[in-house]
C-alpha cells in the first residue's frame, strides 16, 4: 500500500509541471499587451520598452516561465491588475468559500445517488427504476446556469423561501445557520449533474455485483435482502463508485463556477469569472492554477482510496 | 501488390457499418426514444437552417411597446424579451449558433483525434508515449474550467468558443480512438491483410478505420449534446457571440435581468438547450445499439 502511494506521488510531479506550464503559456500567449494595460494607451514607446525590460517581458519564454514558477513556489502569485492587491490574499479566502459550497453539494449528490441508485438496483426495470433513471438523465442534461435561475425564480422570487444571492445576509449575523440558508439553492444546483452521474454509477455497479455468484450463495443461505444490498454488495461495488465520486469532486471544483456566478456566491469560480471580464490575468492564472492543483490532488486521493478498497489495483 | 488483397479478405474485414442500411435502420428505430429524438433533431435542424427564408419576425427588431410581453401576445408566440424582440425568432436564429458551437468543435476534435489516436496506436513506441503523455496533462484540468480559461484569455467570439471546445475534447476522444484502434490492430484479419501485401495507408483506411470507428461515433454523438450545454455556458458568461447576435446561452443571460416579470425569456432558451442535449444523448444510445448490438441496453 505504501509503495503504491509513493509511486502515485512520484507520477504526479510531471503532471504538476505540465499543468503549470500550460497555465503559464495560456496567459503568456493571451492577446493584449501588458504594458499598454498597465501604463494606459497614451504611454510612450520608450516607457513601455522600459517597463517591458523591468518586468522581464523581453526575455525568452522559457526564462520567463522558470522565473514565474520560482515565484509561485515561494507563494508569490503577483499583483492583481484590477485591485493592486497581492493575488494570493485575494484568492485564498475565495477558495475557502468555494469549498464551503462544494463539500455540501457533493454530500447531497452522494446522498441522492446512493438512495436512488440502490433502490433502482434492488428492483431493476421496475417503475421506480425507470422513472428514476429518466429523471437523472433530465437532471444531468440540464444546463446548470439555467437550472439555478429556475430555482431562483421559484424559490427565491416567487415564493420567498430562500435567498437569491450571496453567501450571507447583509443584515444577518453571518453565522452558520445564515450560511446554510444561503447554501440550499446553490448546493442543489451544483449537485444536480454529479447526482445524476453517481446515481447511474451506483445502479450499474450494484447490478453488476448483484448478478454474481457469491450473492446467489448469500441468498441461498437466507441472508436478508437488506443485508445483501447494504453489506455484501455495496462493499464490492464501491471501487467504481469511489472513482466517479472523486471525479465529480474535481468537476465540482471547476463547475461550481456557473453556480457561483448565478448566485453571486463569493467563491473562486466567481472571482475567476470577474477576473476574465476585467482581463486581470494574474488573478486568472492563480485561480486556474489553484483549481487545477486541487483537481490533481483530489484525483490522487481518489486513486489511493480506490487502491485501499480494491486490493487488485495495488498489484497492477 | 494491392490486388492481392482479394475479395475474401475485404468482405470479412469490411465493417458492420457497410452492411445493410435497412437492417441498421430497423435496429435504430427499435429504440423508440432514439427515433423520436432523431426526428426531433432533424426538425430543429431544418428549422434553424431555413431561418433566413422563414416568415418569422426580425430577431433584432426591438418593439418598445411590447417589452417583456408574455407568450401568445399578438404575433409574439413565445413572448418578447426585455428589449421587445421576439423570443421565438431569436431562438430560431440563435439556434444556428448554438448548434454550430455544439457540432463543429466535436466533429473537428473527432477528426484530429482520429489522426492522433490511430498514429499513436499504429506506430506505438515513443510516438505513442509522446502523444499520450502530452494529452495527459490536459486531463489534469476539469473540462469546463479549461474551456473557460482558454476562451477567457482570447478575444470573445464564436471562433474562440469553437477553438476552446475543440481543444478540450481532443484528449478524451484521442484516448478512445487509441484504445479502439489497439483492439482492432490485434485482430487476425489485420495480420492477414498485412501478409497479403497491404501497405500502411490501405491498412489504416480500408481495414482499421472502418472497424474501430463505431464507438468513436457513438461517443462523439453524446459529446455533441454535452458540448451544446458547455458552449451555451460559455455564451452565458459572455465569452461567445457578442450582442446583438445571440445564441441560447446569451438569451438565458439576458433573461436574468427580467427574471421575475418575464420568466419566459429565460425559460424557453433553457428548455431548448435541455431538449436538444437530451435528444443527442438518446440518439447516441440508439447508435450504440445499432453499431454494437452486444452492448444493447436491456
Amino acid at each position: 500500500m505504501f509503495r503504491y502511494i509513493i509511486s502515485r506521488l512520484i507520477a504526479v510531479i510531471p503532471v504538476l509541471f505540465g499543468v503549470s506550464l500550460i497555465i503559464f503559456l495560456l496567459v503568456h500567449f493571451a492577446p493584449g499587451d501588458a504594458t499598454l494595460k498597465l501604463l494606459g494607451p497614451m504611454a510612450s514607446d520608450e516607457s513601455r520598452e522600459m517597463l517591458r525590460r523591468t518586468l522581464g517581458l523581453d526575455k525568452p519564454v522559457y526564462v520567463q516561465y522558470v522565473k514565474w514558477f520560482g515565484e509561485v513556489l515561494k507563494g508569490n502569485f503577483g499583483t492583481s491588475i484590477a485591485t493592486s492587491l497581492p493575488v494570493l490574499d485575494l484568492v485564498i479566502p475565495r477558495f475557502i468559500n468555494t469549498v464551503i459550497l462544494t463539500i455540501p453539494s457533493l454530500v447531497l449528490a452522494l446522498w441522492i445517488g446512493f438512495f436512488v441508485g440502490m433502490f433502482a438496483a434492488a428492483k431493476p426495470f421496475s417503475l421506480f427504476d425507470r422513472i428514476g433513471m429518466s429523471f437523472t438523465l433530465l437532471l444531468g442534461s440540464t444546463p446548470p446556469f439555467w437550472f439555478g435561475l429556475m430555482l431562483v425564480l421559484f424559490f427565491a422570487l416567487n415564493w420567498r423561501i430562500f435567498p437569491a444571492t450571496g453567501m450571507v445576509s447583509m443584515r444577518g449575523d453571518g453565522g452558520v445557520l445564515d450560511i446554510l440558508h444561503h447554501l440550499v439553492l446553490p448546493a442543489i444546483t451544483t449537485a444536480a449533474a454529479p447526482a445524476a452521474i453517481i446515481t447511474r454509477m451506483v445502479r450499474s455497479s450494484m447490478l453488476d455485483i448483484l448478478s454474481q455468484d457469491f450473492i446467489k450463495v448469500a441468498r441461498a443461505k437466507g441472508v436478508s435482502q437488506r443485508m445483501i444490498l447494504w453489506k455484501h454488495a455495496l462493499r464490492n461495488a464501491m471501487p467504481p463508485i469511489a472513482t466517479i465520486t472523486g471525479l465529480q469532486l474535481g468537476y465540482l471544483l471547476g463547475g461550481a463556477l456557473f453556480t457561483e456566478v448565478v448566485f453571486a456566491w463569493p467563491g473562486l469560480g466567481n472571482q475567476l469569472y470577474y477576473a476574465i471580464v476585467a482581463r486581470d490575468l494574474p488573478v486568472v492564472q492563480a485561480a486556474v492554477l489553484l483549481i487545477a492543483l486541487s483537481f490533481v490532488l483530489v484525483n490522487l486521493l481518489t486513486d489511493i482510496l480506490n487502491a485501499y478498497l480494491d486490493p487488485k489495483i495495488r498489484v497492477g | 501488390m494491392t490486388s492481392q488483397v482479394g475479395s475474401g479478405f475485404e468482405k470479412s474485414a469490411r465493417s458492420r457499418i457497410q452492411r445493410g442500411f435497412g437492417e441498421k435502420f430497423s435496429a435504430f428505430s427499435a429504440d423508440r426514444m432514439a427515433l423520436v429524438s432523431a426526428v426531433f433533431l432533424f426538425a430543429v435542424g431544418m428549422l434553424v437552417l431555413l431561418a433566413p427564408i422563414l416568415d418569422i419576425q426580425d430577431p433584432y427588431e426591438a418593439v418598445k411597446s411590447m417589452r417583456n410581453a408574455p407568450p401568445a401576445t399578438a404575433e409574439f408566440l413565445l413572448g418578447a424579451d426585455g428589449h421587445g424582440r421576439d423570443v421565438l425568432s431569436r431562438m430560431i436564429w440563435g439556434g444556428r449558433v448554438s448548434l454550430l458551437i455544439g457540432i463543429l468543435p466535436t466533429v473537428s476534435a473527432m477528426v484530429i483525434s482520429l489522426f492522433l489516436g490511430i498514429i499513436a496506436a499504429y506506430w506505438g513506441g515513443w510516438f505513442d508515449i509522446l502523444i499520450m503523455r502530452s494529452l495527459d496533462v490536459l486531463f489534469a484540468f476539469p473540462l469546463v474550467l479549461l474551456a473557460i480559461a482558454i476562451a477567457g484569455v482570447m478575444e470573445p467570439g464564436v471562433v474562440t468558443e469553437i477553438l476552446a471546445i475543440t481543444i478540450i475534447l481532443i484528449p478524451y476522444i484521442s484516448r478512445l480512438v487509441r484504445t479502439s484502434t489497439l483492439s482492432v490492430i490485434t485482430q487476425p484479419y489485420i495480420e492477414a491483410a498485412r501478409a497479403g501485401g497491404a501497405g500502411s495507408t490501405i491498412l489504416i483506411f480500408r481495414f482499421i478505420l472502418p472497424n474501430m470507428i463505431a464507438p468513436v461515433i457513438v461517443y462523439a454523438t453524446t459529446l455533441i449534446g454535452l458540448m451544446i450545454v458547455v458552449g451555451s455556458g460559455l455564451s452565458f458568461l459572455g465569452l461567445g457571440v457578442q450582442p446583438p447576435v445571440a445564441d441560447w446561452g446569451d438569451m438565458v443571460s439576458e433573461g436574468r435581468v427580467v427574471l421575475r416579470k418575464a420568466p419566459h425569456v429565460t425559460l424557453f432558451p433553457g428548455l431548448a438547450i435541455l431538449f436538444v442535449s437530451l435528444a443527442f444523448n438518446y440518439v447516441g444510445d440508439g447508435l450504440q445499439n445499432v453499431l454494437n448490438p452486444k452492448s444493447a441496453k436491456r
